[in-house]
């Protein structure tokens, strides 16, 4: 495999590790949950990394764990106190572990790998140069190995506690009287955010993961209201963003983490302005198709009230519906012609006349 | 070593400023349930900072502000635009912004980085601020910044509050609500944008809350937790300024957040009235008012039994008839203390006064339970 596959295919696992449990995070409405962790693990990080002086040890993704259940627990024990509200206490948690963590790399851990650009940043393009090697044998970047695990590791939970996560998320009080304990399902989502983040924030970076675990679930949910769909279009979408983020920054030569948190949110924009029922285009047309059907259904009753009265013929005339009815001549014009396709109305010259159709519709439209 | 100390000077009294501006400012955010909102605005104003450069390849600092300041607002644009326009939940909208901006900020930064001509360094100072790089004239710029911004605060207080606390009722009055809004939102942009320089994008939110969430637990007025928001993150930036260049290798950022931090951590712990350590105290307290007047209650209830109402009752009578056993002893201590009951033969009676406040406590609890307030006469057993 060429470097340039290998960064893609890392790059790609990690964004579907990321999108796989942004979902859940998403539906749940604790999506800041993932930015809080993810930079709040960093001492913990620092502290096993201090410990075992390799940057891809497994006990890293244990202290990670513990540091972010940690965290939530803490989070949510702020918040239990009434003394802050809950995002706030969000906002005083994860800064200071932050910061601690900070303290430890500037002041203990100077000239080691491991320096504050390289967690916050990350970089895919150095991601492949560690090998997995076995007896000689180059099995592939560590990596690709240490994501692909926690991709499996989180597959393998939505797979098995699929009917947990699914109640819990939607129905946490249902969740409970069911006796699912949507609270140990909620810290085992919590356990898995940190080891994904702690897995990710070496190719990508603790900010951009938030990117990564948010952007393409979020565009997901724009297109679809069925959870498997909406857990398959997130993936998709997560693995698009990794792919085409790697080639926009080898076109402009620029950072292909933060190319791939550009790429999310240009697919996000596109779901927000297209997605097919939910967009934005998909919203105004709804309007615009509304508007038009109520200026024709004013236009009916309009005829129909002033059908065979003497001042009948100045009030159905076509331009006088613009001063009557103080509409804008490309709105009266819609809604006549509306009002022809529909067969409700016969226009002869500019003058205009209720059908029998549109008469009985004037009517329908008047009592309803 | 005259250097040395203007250049400490200069720091301090940059952190000072950006704490003052940044605590005062983040009061409001941090009332109206926005605190995360400091967050996504300090990390979508890095790319304002590199277009900023880019097209004017200038580095002067209010160029930079202003392009973060721009970029920031635009970022708050989008969350508004994501959350009314589509289901997305505020948090997530906060979380792609912020997320999505900031990425796009490091594309910029590697893309002027990668020219030939142009060369990023300072640029990148704002990602995890570089107080030890303020001169002069940043803190001029950012004095400016803060005072404009605080003035605005003043001129509109009257307006923000009425926003703050009921949006629907100023609405009804005719303040245009939206304005308003969009309004305090750019003077927290501002508060943001002085401080990305010392502190950095990355820990700049939590000089917004922190100072604010401190100050609330010790006052329940608007302007007193805006005054103490103000003061305490003017003495986090100085402090922690110099604290970090007091010892080595601590760099500044973190080194304010954690002071504002701890400020947090002993208004959580020692505020009057709101603090947990007085809703402890008030805890314990109310659980020996309950456990005295229960024992008292209880000796009441035997005594009503026998034909004297000070007839004596054993305190192992008592204990079988509490689910804290173990307190009657203190208890009836206490009580003896308070002239309410006697030691007799080995045993416990009321006194006259212990009789009475039992009487007064037995109505008590009657009306609280009973319809006796509504009218009707509640007589008390009599010997």
């Amino acid at each position: 495999m060429t470097p340039q596959l290998e960064i893609q295919l890392i790059a790609s696992v990690t964004a579907a590790a990321c999108a796989l449990v942004g979902a859940f995070l998403v539906l749940r409405k604790t999506a800041l949950l993932s930015d809080a962790i993810s930079h709040a693990i960093l001492p913990g990080i620092v502290l096993a990394f201090f410990h075992t002086e390799n940057l891809n040890s497994p006990l890293l993704l244990v202290a990670a764990a513990v540091t972010g259940v940690l965290t939530v627990g803490a989070i949510e024990a702020l918040g239990r106190t009434r003394l802050v509200k809950q995002d706030a206490a969000i906002a005083l948690v994860f800064p200071a572990l932050f910061s601690i963590g900070v303290v430890l790399i500037s002041r203990y851990a100077s000239g080691v790998h491991l320096d504050i650009d390289a967690v916050l940043l990350g970089d895919p393009a150095f991601s492949w140069i560690q090998r997995f090697e076995v007896g000689g044998w180059d099995l592939g970047p560590q990596s690709l190995w240490l994501m692909g695990t926690v991709l499996v590791l989180v597959a393998a939970f939505v797979g098995l506690f699929y009917k947990e996560l699914k109640i819990s998320t939607f129905d946490a009080a249902l969740a409970g009287a069911l006796g699912l304990a949507p609270a140990a399902v909620h810290y085992a989502l919590m356990t898995l955010v940190s080891v994904v983040a702690v897995g990710a924030f070496d190719v990508v970076g603790s900010i951009l993961v938030v990117g990564l675990m948010i952007a393409p679930p979020a565009a997901a949910w724009l297109l679809t209201d069925r959870l498997p769909v909406l857990l398959g279009l997130s993936v998709a979408l997560g693995v698009a963003s990794a792919v085409s983020g790697y080639w926009m920054a080898r076109l402009f030569d620029v950072s292909i983490a933060g190319a791939m948190a550009v790429m999310a949110g240009v697919l996000f924009a596109l779901c927000f302005a297209f997605a097919p029922h939910r967009g934005l285009v998909a919203q105004a047309r709804r309007r615009a198709r509304q508007r038009v059907a109520f200026a024709e259904r004013m236009l009916l009753v309009h005829l129909l009230h002033h059908e065979h009265t003497p001042e009948a013929d100045r009030e159905c005339r076509v331009s006088h519906l613009q001063e009557h009815l103080h509409w804008a001549p490309a709105l009266a014009s819609r809604a006549v012609r509306a009002a022809e396709r529909g067969g409700a109305v016969r226009r002869s010259g500019d003058r205009l006349a209720l059908t029998d159709d549109g008469r009985t519709a004037a009517q329908r439209a008047m009592v309803g | 070593m005259i250097e040395l100390d203007y250049t400490l000077r200069t720091v301090a009294l940059g952190a000072a400023v950006l704490g003052l501006s940044s605590g005062s400012l983040g009061a409001f955010a941090v009332l109206r349930g926005q605190s995360l909102l400091g967050d996504a605005i300090s990390h979508a104003a890095l790319p304002g900072v590199a277009l900023a450069f880019l097209l004017t390849a200038s580095k002067a600092p209010l160029v930079l502000v202003v392009g973060a300041g721009l970029a920031g607002w635009v970022g708050t644009l989008c969350v508004s635009a994501i959350v009314e326009r589509s289901r997305v939940p505020y948090d997530a909208a906060l979380g792609i912004v912020l997320s999505v901006f900031f990425g796009l900020g490091m594309v910029l930064l590697t893309y002027i980085q990668a020219q030939p001509d142009a060369s990023q360094a300072g640029l990148d100072t704002f990602l995890f601020g570089q107080a030890a790089a303020l001169v002069g004239r940043d803190v001029v710029t950012m004095a400016v910044l803060g005072a404009v911004a605080l003035v605005a605060m003043l001129v509109f207080w009257k307006e923000f509050k009425i926003l703050l606390f009921d949006p629907d009722f100023a609405a009804s009055q005719g303040f245009p609500v939206r304005a308003l809004d969009v309004g305090l939102t750019t003077l927290l942009v501002v508060a943001i944008v002085i401080g990305l320089q010392t502190v950095g994008v990355v820990l700049m939110s939590a000089l917004i809350v922190a100072p604010a969430a401190a100050a609330r637990q010790w006052t329940d007025r608007l302007w007193g937790v805006v005054a103490l928001a103000g003061l305490f993150g003017a003495l986090s930036g100085a402090a922690g300024a110099l604290l970090s260049s007091a010892t080595a290798r601590i760099p500044t950022g973190p080194t304010i957040v954690l002071v504002a931090t701890a400020v947090v951590g002993v208004s959580l712990l020692l505020a009057p009235g709101r603090g947990l350590v007085a809703a402890w105290a008030l805890g314990i307290r109310n659980r020996r008012v309950l456990r005295v007047a229960g024992t008292l209650e209880d000796l009441y209830t035997l005594a009503l039994a026998h034909e004297d109402v000070h007839y004596p009752h054993p305190a192992a009578t008592l204990q079988t008839m509490t689910a804290r056993p173990e307190a009657v002893g203190p208890t009836l201590d206490r009580l003896q203390k308070q002239g309410l009951v006697e030691p007799r033969d080995d045993a416990w009676a009321l006194t006259p006064r212990g009789l009475a406040e039992a009487r007064r406590l037995a109505r008590t609890r009657a009306d609280e339970h009973d319809p006796a307030h509504l009218g009707v006469e509640v007589e008390g057993p009599t010997p």
